[in-house]
């Protein structure tokens, strides 16, 4: 399981940074989403790896905390989740924006002269 | 510690609750009634600046000449290294009244106008100020994020504020830099949390002692990483770029309000490499400290040859402003390395005043921009009517008095107090004295010599570039600024640029502002030298947020089956966790 988390968070960064580094402003942004993703889980995995453990502990049961898995990450994910998700649609209010004054999706509002 | 009794401070969450309540406020009334939004957001203000002064007054210590006490606000009441909580020292202090006193003028100038541009703008102003507070209070690393994208999220919504091509232009860059920038202090808080176990400031340095070696190179990874992210904030060389076509591009009330948004990214590498990676760090004691040193200096040049390079005014303030933060940098890097309280402490008093001129030369670079032509050195004068050849031949307008088209009393008064200030800005960004830049500088350059001239007299290599930076980045900034006003107020005829006095009065206040720096300036310059001295002990703000504090990595695992007789609160501590996950 460590390998294929390993190789999703690689992959989606990987992909994330070499589209935030093309100059069209929808690649930006797709690129910026995979980057958030592959964020999000290795804030997970940074809270060691559990199967089928849950992360609530019940009102006044048995508590071993070695048991459940760690709450904190993925207080830590809810909300990074919701600041990417809400930044990403400003993004993308901004991208429409800049398409319609400058008549283009290139980043820098101008096509390249080459 | 404030709280020993019962009754926590509440006072320390003022700062963030006003402003964050004043915008939820605003939004019920509609965006027609400005002049009931601009009064909210000035008693907001005041109520801020009110809050901020008892705040300092809190922190200093009524017993010792230049003690710290630190103050801690424990939100939800929840025990220390489980809940978040909020930190008041005298840095904390100090950054809470420069925004609220920066807050005021910035308000006072959109009411010029700039106010009706757009949407919102007090709501997102307020936002703004809410974010910045909040990120100087917090003593937990992810609530600083969350503090942060609050922050930014205002800050997105300002710099767009009146629109225009150039605007989201300049917004799309600056929205994609920071989220990346988000991003990375993301993959460092999570690097830290599985680290060290935890996310408390104060509580960070203290697990930093039981990293064993492979676990200490993932920790300076997320020290590197959440570097990096700060730096950008801060606007360092080489990850700056971004700075001066945003800030160019803003409002001005947004850009002079903006101008506290670098001290924050400053304040918290402030903050982090002085508690987590200082001189009683261990092992990691001063890592990133050559960084800081190396990176401030070039950051200053970098700063100077924009600044000098740049035709338009409102660039040159973003250039300003790097410079600014570069000093600040470079002489943390120097106190982290060792270097010293006193030159730290001069460096905190020169960030205020910096500051305060930087917001204050954006609110003059754009009306005195009003109607300029452009530097005229090398372009032959544009043809508007004019003979271009008599243009010419009257050079910085000192042509004879039948030549003069234009008359002296069509300079209004409001023009020549605009020029009068920006000549005191001028000064102060130089480093000229009498203003605060002056004496910060000095203050700096003596702590250097005095602390670190060895026995056998010889200064660091990096010491004297960074002396030499400081002088040559001051003299950059006076040939800049003094060959516009050169151009703009003395050499150019004809009538001047209508100023309301809404975009005077701001002006003159921050002028005053700093003023009352140089006449208070022992007072401030004591206040800043015990607030580094506080910054160079960690020990007391650790001992101070760790009071009470159990360890709970310490506790052995154990089987905490419910007791028959007291069975809550023995799960209150696991419970804890899980609750605040919530």
């Amino acid at each position: 399981m460590e390998l294929i988390l390993a190789l999703a968070i690689g992959v989606l960064v990987g992909s994330g940074v070499w589209l935030l580094m093309r100059p069209r402003s929808y690649q930006v942004i797709v690129g910026l989403c995979l980057l958030a993703y592959g964020v999000n889980l290795f804030i997970f995995a940074m809270g060691r790896l559990y199967v089928g453990a849950a992360p609530i502990m019940p009102k006044g049961g048995f508590v071993d905390p070695t048991a459940y898995a760690d709450p904190l990450p993925q207080a830590l994910v809810l909300t990074a989740i919701v600041i990417s998700f809400a930044t990403t649609a400003l993004f993308l209010v901004l991208m429409i924006a800049s398409r319609g004054a400058t008549g283009t999706d290139h980043v820098d509002g101008k096509e390249r002269q080459s | 510690m404030m709280n020993d009794g019962a009754m926590p401070d509440h006072l320390m969450i003022a700062p963030i609750l006003i402003p964050l309540v004043a915008g939820a406020l605003m939004l019920f009334y509609s965006d027609r009634n400005r002049q009931t939004k601009l009064i909210m957001g000035l008693v907001a203000v005041g109520l801020t600046f009110l809050a901020s002064i008892e705040l300092m007054a809190d922190v200093k210590s009524a017993t010792e000449q230049g003690g710290t006490v630190v103050g801690l606000y424990r939100l939800g009441d929840w025990p220390v290294p489980i809940g978040i909580v909020l930190v008041l020292d005298r840095l904390s202090a100090m950054m809470v009244m420069l925004t609220a006193l920066l807050a005021a003028p910035s308000l006072i100038y959109a009411a010029a106008g700039w106010q009706g541009k757009g949407q919102h703008y007090h709501s997102m102003f307020q936002f703004l100020l809410a974010g910045v507070n909040g990120s100087f209070l917090t003593g937990d690393l992810f609530n600083l994020f969350v503090f942060f994208e609050v922050m930014l999220a205002a800050s997105y919504g300002l710099m767009l504020h009146g629109s225009g091509p150039e605007r989201i232009k300049a917004g799309l860059h600056y929205l994609a830099v920071n989220l990346a920038a988000s991003l990375l202090f993301l993959i460092g808080v999570a690097l830290v949390y599985g680290t060290t176990g935890t996310l408390n400031m104060a509580d960070i340095g203290r697990a930093l002692y039981w990293l064993d070696d492979a676990e200490r190179l993932l920790f300076h990874a997320a020290a590197t990483f959440l570097g990096l992210a700060f730096l950008i904030k801060a606007a360092a060389w080489p990850l700056g770029f971004w700075l001066p076509p945003t800030y160019g591009a803003a409002a001005p009330p947004a850009a002079a309000i903006m101008a506290i948004m670098t001290k924050v990214g400053v304040y918290v590498i402030l903050r982090l490499s002085l508690l987590v990676l200082g001189p009683d760090a261990g092992l990691s004691a001063g890592f990133g400290a050559s960084v800081l040193m190396i990176g401030g200096v070039l950051t200053m040049g970098f700063g100077m040859i924009g600044v000098l390079g740049t035709p338009e005014l409102v660039r040159k303030g973003g250039y300003l402003a790097i410079i600014s933060s570069g000093t600040v940098l470079a002489a943390v890097g120097f106190a982290q390395a060792g270097g010293g309280s006193s030159m730290l402490g001069g460096a905190l008093y020169y960030m205020i005043g910096s500051t305060a001129a930087i917001a204050a030369f954006f609110l003059i670079a754009e009306p005195v921009s009003r109607d300029d032509r452009g530097d005229d050195d090398d372009t032959p004068a544009e043809a508007d009517g004019f003979d271009p050849l008599s243009e010419r031949w009257a050079p910085m307008g000192l042509g004879t008095v039948e030549d003069t088209t234009a008359p002296a009393s069509q300079r209004t008064v409001s023009w020549l107090t605009m020029a009068i200030c920006f000549g005191l800005v001028a000064a102060m960004l130089a480093g000229l004295p009498p203003m605060p830049g002056f004496i910060g500088k000095l203050a700096i350059l003596r702590g250097a010599v005095q602390d670190n001239l060895p026995a056998g007299g010889h200064l660091p290599v990096i010491l004297w570039a960074y002396a030499a930076m400081l002088i040559l980045s001051g003299l950059g900034a006076l040939i800049a600024l003094m060959r516009f006003g050169i151009r703009r107020f003395w050499a150019e005829e004809g009538p001047t640029p209508r100023i309301l006095a809404l975009e005077v009065v701001p002006v003159v206040m921050l002028l005053g502002m700093i003023g009352l720096q140089t006449l208070r300036s022992d007072a401030l310059l004591g206040y800043t030298n015990a607030t580094a001295g506080a910054l160079l002990e960690p020990g007391v703000y650790r001992n101070a947020v760790l009071a009470d504090a159990q360890d709970v990595r310490a506790a052995p695992v154990q089987n905490l089956a419910p007791d028959p007789v007291a069975d809550d609160q023995d799960a209150n501590g696991p419970n804890a966790a899980a609750e605040e996950a919530q």
